[in-house]
């Protein structure tokens, strides 16, 4: 293929790993993004007592390297005979370090809708749900959806560091690649880049137009 | 003595200055009034060179400001200009503020400075300011910070550009009264303003800004008891 | 519920700190390398976004693009299996003699390799941070200290930039944090004198995995830790404003 020694089976492994690639980033955010909704929810609107321990907690996740919270829970599972494949562990690890950014995303989304617009949502008669369904949830959308859209592709790239347990993904399957046929580093280098920019540009395009979107009606 | 003779100038297709001639005598208080967009603030910006010209041309005491080699910079320093937004410098005390081009434009030492500057903002009314950073301060009190810091510069002149607009009503005499101190001391000033009554009290001469031109400039009693244009009548009627 | 037959040796690992330490010094040492030249790059490729001549916007945008929406892990690879790629392609274009010069063309340290793509990275993001550093503070300042009579570099120097600095201080601390923790990715390459290296040559003599790498993460998070305390101080003695 292109006059190298790069083969479509070659390519269709790495596509392999890109699919796997995907896969994580799918579960890792839906994970993340339930547990942050939660623990967003929580930290917004709870006492100090409740609020500083679960944020340490949270921040511990952010303070401590990922490949090494793969390596640590894979082990722990591992003693703890829970048996969970590469795969499932990989999902586990990355939605609770999402988690942990996504309940700030949540945090900051509550708390930049106005205590008087929600207390006129609550003096007009609404309910703490109603005011969260009507008001809180569209306003803070705003807010939150830009910052989410740049998890999620943050959380993409992190998925490259399950490679520490075993699982193949996209950038494991070239380096694979790579180690047998060192001279063609640079192609297969740059078709692994193409496939990550392939998804994640326009996907960082969207944010950035829903941004300036909102920004400019404001 | 400011000289402005037939200024035009434009931002792309909109043209904000379409020939505006005026003089200003050394001593000299005029007062510009008119619309909001009439170009008023534009042209305060190109007599000290902070905006470029189409043509025409502005004479400070002789010195063609737009001319290629005038020393901007130089001729900034006979000139102070005070803001609608007051522009405090947030990162530097309101000392600070005043004494930072006392220091690094005029090469003053840090007590000279000093000196200047307390002088100045005591005379103000922000003697016991001096330590606090601006956003601690009022609009008012920033804004007088502000003219503060231009006077410290000994500048000849004095533009004011809406330096009430911005504020809370309840703060606006306090600005209105320090520049009156400074008008009474002979000071050059152009002022740009919504203050009529203002206006009125302070000037020697008045300004009527309408769509880039000056459509009548005289006497206060004449610009407000019998203007000679019915541009300049409509317009009064509309703010009195 | 969970039937642990495991016995946990932490005695094992505490004795290991110290050589742990070692290693999480040369993760330090990486990490603030990588910020000083990130820094660097990342205020020229900020000014180039704003060139008048294109092809050095483009240059720009791609490696800031490249930086932000490729894994870190990739732009590592990128350096450690791209340059000597590139060199063996050069040599054997060019007919350059490497090996005169004293460069192995088929290896390159992975040390360098960690630093340099870090480095990339950072640059990439801190290209960007700069730019909203200036975008904060407003176009008025200028005209304000202009109209005082500073000339174009001085109401730079005075007024813009240190207004910058403090929109950019959080954002770099935060990326130096990004820095210390990215640096683990260097077990890729086969670093193993950083703190991950270190921890992963010891877990490999001995199988004690979990005590290792949980003190490991402790090291880290006191790293973080020290280093946005660190920096909150800073703040706090710089922007009284």
């Amino acid at each position: 293929m292109l006059g190298t020694s790069v083969t479509w089976g070659d390519v269709t492994f790495m596509m392999t790993g890109a699919g796997l690639t995907l896969a994580i980033t799918f579960w890792a955010m839906l994970g993340g993004t339930l547990m942050g909704m939660v623990f967003g929810l929580i930290r917004a609107q709870s006492p100090w007592y409740v609020n500083h321990p679960l944020g340490a907690v949270l921040d511990i996740l952010r303070s401590v390297p990922l490949l090494i919270q793969f390596i640590l829970f894979n082990s722990f599972q591992s003693i703890a005979g829970l048996g969970m494949n590469p795969f499932v562990v990989g999902c586990v690890v990355l939605a609770a370090y999402t988690s942990a950014f996504c309940t700030e995303i949540v945090r900051g989304g509550i708390l930049a809708v106005p205590a008087t617009t929600r207390k006129a949502a609550r003096s007009l008669g609404m309910t703490y749900w109603q005011d969260m369904r009507y008001v809180v949830l569209p306003l803070g959308t705003r807010v939150m959806l830009p910052s989410w859209i740049g998890l999620t592709l943050g959380v993409m790239k992190d998925t490259a560091l399950v490679y520490a347990i075993g699982v193949i993904e996209l950038l494991r399957s070239s380096q694979i690649i790579i180690t047998r046929k060192p001279h063609e580093a640079l192609i297969i280098l740059a078709i692994a880049g193409l496939i990550y920019f392939i998804v994640s540009f326009p996907v960082s395009r969207l944010g950035a137009h829903l941004e300036k979107k909102w920004r400019e009606n404001d | 003595m400011i000289e402005i003779e037939d200024v035009r100038k434009s931002f792309g297709s909109l043209e904000v200055l379409k020939g505006v001639s005026m003089t200003v005598e050394t001593g000299e208080v005029v007062s510009v009034v008119g619309g909001s967009g009439s170009g008023k603030s534009t042209m305060l910006m190109c007599i000290n060179g902070l905006e470029p010209i189409d043509s025409g041309r502005i004479l400070v005491d002789g010195t063609e400001v737009h001319a290629p080699g005038t020393d901007l910079n130089k001729l900034r320093r006979n000139i102070g200009i005070v803001f609608q937004q007051w522009n405090a410098f947030p990162h530097l005390t309101v000392l600070e503020n005043t004494t930072l081009a006392l220091r690094k434009v005029l090469g003053k030492s840090k007590d000279e400075a000093d000196a200047i500057a307390v002088k100045q903002l005591e005379h103000v009314g922000l003697g016991d300011k001096l330590k606090v950073y601006p956003s601690k301060l009022s609009g008012g009190q920033q804004q007088r910070m502000a003219i503060a810091r231009a006077l410290a510069m000994e500048p000849k002149y004095m533009l004011f550009d809406e330096v009430t607009s911005a504020l809370d009503p309840q703060l606006v005499g306090e600005v209105l009264d320090t520049m009156r101190m400074l008008a009474k001391a002979g000071m050059t000033m152009i002022v740009v303003t919504h203050e009529m009554a203002f206006a009125r009290e302070v000037s020697n001469r008045v300004a009527f800004f309408k769509d880039g031109l000056i459509h009548e400039i005289g006497p206060p009693a004449q610009i407000f008891e019998s203007p000679e244009r019915p541009e300049t009548a409509a317009f009064l009627k509309s703010v009195l | 519920m969970f039937n642990i037959n495991y016995t946990f040796h932490w005695n094992q690992a505490f004795r290991a700190l110290p050589d742990m330490l070692e290693g999480a010094l040369i993760t330090l040492q990486i990490a603030v390398l990588s910020m000083l030249i990130g820094i660097v790059v990342g205020v020229l490729l900020a000014l180039a976004k704003e060139a008048r001549f294109a092809p050095l916007r483009w240059f720009a945008n791609t490696w800031i693009e490249i930086a932000r929406n490729t894994p870190a892990l990739f732009q590592v690879y990128m350096i450690y299996f791209g340059i000597p790629a590139v060199l063996q392609l050069a040599a054997s274009l060019f007919g350059i003699d490497f090996r005169a010069l004293g460069i192995n063309i088929f290896y390159l340290d992975s040390y360098w390799a960690v630093l340099v793509g870090i480095a990339f990275n950072n640059a990439g993001y801190l290209a960007e941070t700069f730019r909203g550093g200036l975008r904060a503070v407003p176009p008025t300042q200028t005209r304000a200290a202009r109209s005082l009579g500073f000339n174009a570099v001085d109401s730079f120097r005075l007024i813009v930039l240190p207004q910058m600095f403090r929109a950019v201080f959080h954002p770099m601390t935060n990326q130096m944090v990004w820095a210390i923790l990215m640096t683990s990715i260097g077990i890729f390459v086969g670093l193993n004198t950083d703190l991950t290296g270190i921890t992963q040559e010891l877990n490999a003599r001995t199988f004690r995995t979990f005590e290792f790498f949980a003190l490991a993460a402790a090291i880290y998070y006191v790293i973080a830790k020290i280093v946005t305390g660190g920096a909150r101080l800073i703040a706090w003695r710089l922007f009284r404003y």
